[in-house]
């Protein structure tokens, strides 16, 4: 069993809309090893979301992956037929989504529903049924799991709903979670609660975790390893600590300087000028270089991902470490 | 005259949701009443110097943006009075109304709280011109000095706001607020829907407005960092009570309540050095519903030292002017 899980070899998702074809994913490559959490960073329209749904061939039309390859310990699933996937989904890799109303079903209860998750990919008796959901329900942290089990969505708190999400995603002990902004929508107490949680979990069940987020503190709070998206493309990646100690590229620095919190109260906030380009006009070149106080001619030219330390950088600046 | 701009004085605000046709067939018949009361707002009273921000900090149901309500006169206290530089924010009698126009609000939506249908100018125009704080003649002027203020080019005057960014929004909606010229601008999550790149533009563009214009701020926010940035002075609140105030170098560095602490610790900081096992600890439980919040202490059944009278007794704010916390337990040095 190798220690590689996933591999996304330049991976493209394009949508074809009426204004022209937008490359929202443009050539991406990611490795999570088993048991590793990966922050997968970026601001809206990076391409974070859609990377995620394209593990899961979970993208629909008018988008589609037009190239590269993903390939999830060994098997490729870029083309794999539907009964392939919906074998892997929910049974091997898991996903967990922002608002976790939009994935339980109203109707059904708790138990019902984590019931028909666990039949889709095995038989099991009522009782077994029940006594592992219930387990589950207490493993994320739900309190009396066993009344909760008869509970109906509505009845449930936000940060209680996606914790029921989450135990949903662990049913059949998955290798991996891919969870699309599972805290945004919660409270901080509660976002608390589940970074807690599902790092203890990682810890103790050897899950991956590819964790998408706009929050540069929940990842560095979670991640063993972090990528940066822009526009499409992975602009920096390496271990998560040197990325957030050391950024290599301008927009990562420009995004951790950006944060509140770290800044002299009141002072002026280093900001990134601009705003994300439209990833129908994008200019030709490196996708930053027009918010870029680096830039040069040579950013015309859009810059590889290249190996610097222990990590890469798309850029053809990038920042010296400082000691 | 009082050295305070805003004064609110047990400000308190309940909703009542009234009970329906069935409901009420069923209560004539005999059955319990069955309409609900939400105490959103429970005896909070603040005020607000002149040039000061505070901010006003708490997790969803805890009353931060009704409270933000009634400070910018949209909302009437259900008891207790909220006043501006002296005078009654709102109007008396059976519908009363907000009775200034020196106090205006931001929202944090700006998708929804710009109206789609009107162009910019107009916008921005509307009230001033209602209010007859400019001339219709001399209105396009007055906008395009305001846009250029919160750092929109004058010529975006004609565009309708769905051609803007969220960031861009936000700027049209403070250059709305601030074109009325008020005393005090209420921000009721300005920055929470923004891209950490445009949110700290926004930032920078609130700070630099509030440093050249002179501005008194209400500033809601359940996000930390941004509160330790840009406030002068901070209010805790938990299900409708205000626990603990205090300048937010103080409260940030030395909480009393032991919700401030809790809340400081489980936020999650951005760690340079990356993450580290055990060093972060959450808020036990959930946030009970305002609908029934927990008697004595609203916030014992969370708290690591509740104490049996925690259970029994409200705590209330104690402590020197300016630095204050409602805890039972909280020391008082």
């Amino acid at each position: 069993m190798s220690a590689r899980l996933l591999e996304i070899r330049g991976l493209r998702t394009h949508f074809t809309t009426r204004a022209g074809n937008l490359p929202a994913v443009d050539g991406i490559d990611l490795a999570v090893d088993r048991g590793r959490i990966l922050g997968l960073v970026g601001e809206s329209g990076s391409g974070k979301t859609v990377t995620g749904f394209s593990i899961l061939g979970l993208v629909d039309p008018p988008g589609r992956i037009v190239g590269g390859s993903v390939r999830f310990d060994g098997q490729e699933l870029v083309g794999m037929d539907r009964e392939g996937l919906r074998r892997l989904r929910g049974r091997r890799i898991a996903m967990v989504f922002q608002d976790p109303m939009m994935t339980l079903n109203p109707v059904l209860s708790v138990g019902e529903q984590m019931a028909l998750a666990l039949r889709a990919h095995q038989d099991a008796s009522r009782a077994e049924t029940r006594t592992r959901s219930r387990d589950l329900l207490g493993l994320v942290g739900i309190p009396s799991p066993e009344e909760r089990l008869d509970a109906y969505p509505h009845q449930l708190s936000g940060g209680m709903r996606q914790r029921v999400a989450i135990a949903i995603a662990l049913l059949h002990r998955p290798d991996l979670i891919i969870a699309d902004e599972p805290t945004t929508a919660l409270d901080v107490s509660i976002q608390g609660q589940i970074l807690h949680e599902m790092r203890r979990l990682a810890r103790e069940t050897g899950v991956a975790l590819v964790w998408i987020t706009h929050d540069l503190a929940v990842v560095s709070n979670l991640a063993d390893d972090i990528a940066v998206m822009y526009a499409g493309r992975i602009v920096e990646t390496g271990p998560a600590r040197e990325v957030l100690a050391r950024p290599r590229h301008p927009y990562t620095r420009g995004l951790l300087d950006s944060v509140p919190g770290e800044a002299q109260p009141g002072a002026m906030l280093a900001q990134i000028p601009g705003s994300t380009p439209s990833l129908l006009r994008l200019p030709p070149g490196c996708s930053f270089r027009e918010r870029c106080a680096r830039a040069s001619a040579a950013c015309g030219e859009m810059p590889g991902l290249r190996a610097l330390g222990d990590g890469a950088v798309r850029c053809h600046h990038a920042l010296e470490p400082t000691p | 005259m009082s050295a305070r701009l805003l004064e609110l004085s047990g400000v308190s605000k309940r909703f009542e949701r009234r009970p329906n046709l069935g409901e009420r067939v069923a209560e004539a018949l005999g059955a319990a009443p069955a309409g609900q009361v939400v105490h959103a707002v429970d005896d909070v009273s603040l005020s607000i110097a002149p040039r000061e921000t505070l901010a006003l900090v708490g997790e969803s149901g805890c009353g931060k943006s009704t409270l933000g309500r009634i400070a910018a006169g949209i909302h009437a206290p259900t008891t207790g009075t909220a006043s501006l530089a002296g005078a009654p924010l709102m109007s008396g009698g059976a519908r009363p109304r907000k009775a200034t126009t020196r106090v205006q609000m931001v929202f944090q939506d700006p998708f929804a709280s710009l109206n789609p249908r009107m162009r910019v100018a107009d916008i921005v125009a509307e009230g001033p011109l209602a209010h007859g704080l400019v001339s219709r003649a001399g209105a396009a002027a007055y906008v395009a000095g305001w846009l250029g203020r919160v750092g929109l080019d004058p010529s975006f005057a004609s565009r309708y706001p769905h051609q803007f960014s969220g960031g861009q929004r936000q700027r049209v909606a403070i250059a709305r607020a601030l074109a009325m010229q008020p005393d005090l601008l209420v921000c009721d999550e300005p920055v929470a829907s923004l891209d950490v790149s445009i949110q700290a533009q926004v930032l920078n563009l609130f700070i630099e407005l509030r440093r050249d214009l002179g501005l008194t701020c209400l500033f809601i926010s359940h996000d930390l960092g941004v509160v330790r940035h840009v406030s002068d002075r901070v209010a805790i609140m938990y299900l409708g009570r205000v626990v603990e105030t205090g300048p937010t170098a103080e409260i940030f560095s030395a909480p009393r309540h032991p919700y401030t602490k809790a809340l400081l610790e489980s936020v999650p900081r951005l760690r340079r050095e990356g993450a580290a096992d055990g060093d972060f600890r959450p808020i036990s439980g959930e946030i009970p519903s305002p609908l029934a919040p927990p008697p004595g202490c609203h916030f014992h059944p969370r708290c690591p030292v509740a104490e049996p009278r925690c259970r029994e007794a409200r705590p209330e704010l104690r402590g020197a002017a300016g630095r204050q916390a409602a805890c039972h337990l909280a020391g008082l040095d």
